[in-house]
């Protein structure tokens, strides 16, 4: 520990405005998501009655509640296991000592300044019924792909989407994770005789695990949470209820219906559970890590 | 196996190595970068065609499509609006997380890794877990359709503290030692000395925050609710539904102009995540 200046109180003045504004933004609203859940709330919010944990059983009767932790569960596992493995096949690409290579590397990461809600319209255009043209190729194939009208299709179409979107964020990550295997390592293994997809299970593979944990746990709560915009600009959770993420129906039931306060609070309490688990996956397995969002 | 075939072998493996494997890496990764970046050349091309879109061939129609977009989704002003939040709010927190981490490093705090425990509480705390009381509370203190609302919410960070932290200990201890023996205080090390060392961790922090910022929706949904603070992408959103018809040259051209700022920043700042990244890593 480098202490060095002996003033007493300044350090507190300095750490000040950061614990005001968790305790007032976070901590405070969060006791009163755990309070609120154990409340039904009336429409003028002027009485609320105490109902102990009758929001949590609603919600797990509900169909509509059970139907979005299963499309959340697919939709989440789809996009994390498309998005690792494309953009770590693509930084793996990437990183090779090619001349030249360093323009794809620029080239591959421009994704991540890219929003979930704009990425939604960009695939909206290419798979639109008239002037997709993603839609026109499938079509040459005997595949009509609307996801206007399909419920498969709308699950699939929102996974592209959101997947595509947080490639370049993923490979932007990798190439730093490749950046730090030394590069004598893989050398020495070639020169034992180790081809090109050995080396890459055997040594980059294992070597890269806590960027792919790391990876893991934000491609999860990305397309948890963060996949909220491009859900309300492309599908708004149907056709039917074939998009209708958690965090979509929580918007729905928080903000949309008036009398449902109690409820979507409940809702906020099972998100918290996820993360924390996540969290504690993440504190468990991956010390150090510091980037978040 | 005669001993001038084996040699053979070798002398092609050799060739393969030097000459053909790297313009077949070429030709792969363009493959890639081309699949990757399609969508958005077809979404440029489709912002300059106007009345039969959807072939391949541009059109001259961009100008018309952008005033279009600008006029009807408003785009400027929403730029406006949202720079000031990703600028806040990007600024906010490097100011807040460079002040916690100086305290934390450079004076003795008593309870100290407490403070600590609690800022790192916000990892476990998103928005959406504590979203109705939030916009609740912003209701009760008037916050809701203002800038302050918008920014101040998210001044706290975990990410930025942490990052500063980590930095900062590796930071020989005779900068300070010798700051403090030239009679310099706290605040004239920080300013002439940790701030300018710490360049690449702030540009990789603006860089973070910024694009996020920018990119927000769901908040800014529920609580920007007039053109005066609406965010960028709600504009998109009301440029999809303003119409039963999707008028796709408009909304494209809107929606490559709101893609520029936060792409200018990361073509600007990517060395600096890359290696404040890197310098992250080591603890592996």
């Amino acid at each position: 520990m480098n202490v060095v200046f002996p003033n007493r109180i300044l350090p507190y003045l300095l750490l000040a405005p950061s614990i005001l504004l968790v305790l007032v933004f976070f901590i405070y609203p969060a006791a009163q998501s755990v309070e609120l859940s154990l409340y039904r709330v009336n429409r003028v919010r002027d009485a609320k009655i105490y109902v102990g944990l009758e929001n949590f059983e609603r919600l797990y009767e509900s169909d509509s509640y059970r139907n979005s932790l299963t499309v959340s569960a697919k939709f989440t596992a789809a996009v994390v296991v498309a998005a690792l493995s494309i953009s770590l096949a693509l930084a793996v690409g990437a990183s090779q000592p090619i001349k030249g290579f360093g323009l794809y590397r620029t080239l591959l990461i421009w994704t991540y300044a890219l929003s979930p809600a704009i990425a939604g319209v960009i695939w909206a255009l290419l798979t639109d019924p008239a002037i997709g043209i993603l839609t026109d190729l499938l079509e040459k194939f005997g595949f009509v792909f609307n996801w206007r009208r399909s419920k498969d299709h709308a699950l699939i179409f929102v996974i592209m989407a959101a997947t595509w979107k947080i490639l370049g964020y993923n490979i932007l990550f990798f190439l730093a994770g490749l950046k730090n295997i030394p590069r004598d390592v893989i050398d020495a293994a070639a020169l034992d005789g180790a081809n090109a997809w050995t080396r890459f299970w055997r040594m980059t593979l294992p070597l890269l695990t806590p960027v792919v944990l790391f990876l893991l746990i934000m491609n999860t709560l990305y397309a948890s949470f963060e996949t909220f915009g491009l859900i309300d600009v492309t599908t708004q959770g149907g056709p039917g209820r074939a998009t209708d993420l958690l965090i979509y129906r929580l918007y729905l039931d928080g903000f949309r219906s008036s009398s449902r306060i109690g409820l979507a609070s409940a809702q906020s309490i099972v998100l918290l559970v996820i993360v924390a688990t996540l969290t504690l996956f993440q504190y468990r397995f991956i010390n150090r890590r510091t980037f978040y969002q | 196996m005669n001993a001038a075939t084996t040699e053979t072998q070798v002398i092609y493996a050799a060739r393969w190595r030097r000459r053909l494997y790297p313009v077949i890496m070429h030709l792969v990764m363009l493959t890639a970068v081309l699949l990757v970046t399609f969508p958005l050349i077809y979404a440029i091309i489709l912002s300059t065609q106007s009345s039969h879109p959807g072939s391949l061939r541009p059109g001259s129609a961009f100008v018309d499509n952008l005033e279009d977009a600008w006029d009807r989704g408003s785009i400027a002003l929403l730029i406006r609006n949202t720079l000031i939040v990703a600028l806040g709010v990007a600024i906010g927190k490097i100011i807040l997380s460079i002040l916690g981490a100086f305290a934390l490093i450079y004076f003795r705090v008593r309870g100290g890794m407490a403070i600590l425990a609690l800022i790192m509480l916000t990892h476990l705390l998103p928005l959406p877990v504590r979203i109705v009381p939030t916009y609740e509370l912003l209701t009760d203190i008037g916050w809701v359709d203002t800038f302050k609302g918008l920014t101040i919410p998210f001044f706290a960070s975990a990410t930025g503290l942490l990052l500063f932290q980590q930095f900062f200990r590796t930071v020989p201890t005779d900068l300070a030692d010798a700051a403090r023996v030239d009679g310099a205080g706290p605040f004239r090390f920080l300013v002439s000395i940790l701030i300018p060392v710490s360049r690449t961790n702030i540009g990789a922090l603006f860089l973070i925050e910024f694009v996020y910022m920018w990119n927000q929706y769901l908040w800014p949904l529920i609580v920007a609710n007039s053109e005066r603070t609406r965010q960028v992408q709600i504009g998109i959103k009301l440029l999809v539904a303003t119409d039963s018809v999707i008028e796709w040259g408009t909304l494209m051209a809107g929606a490559l102009t709101v893609i520029i700022p936060p792409l200018v920043v990361l073509l600007v700042l990517q060395n600096s995540l890359m290696s404040g990244m890197t310098a992250s890593t080591e603890d592996f």
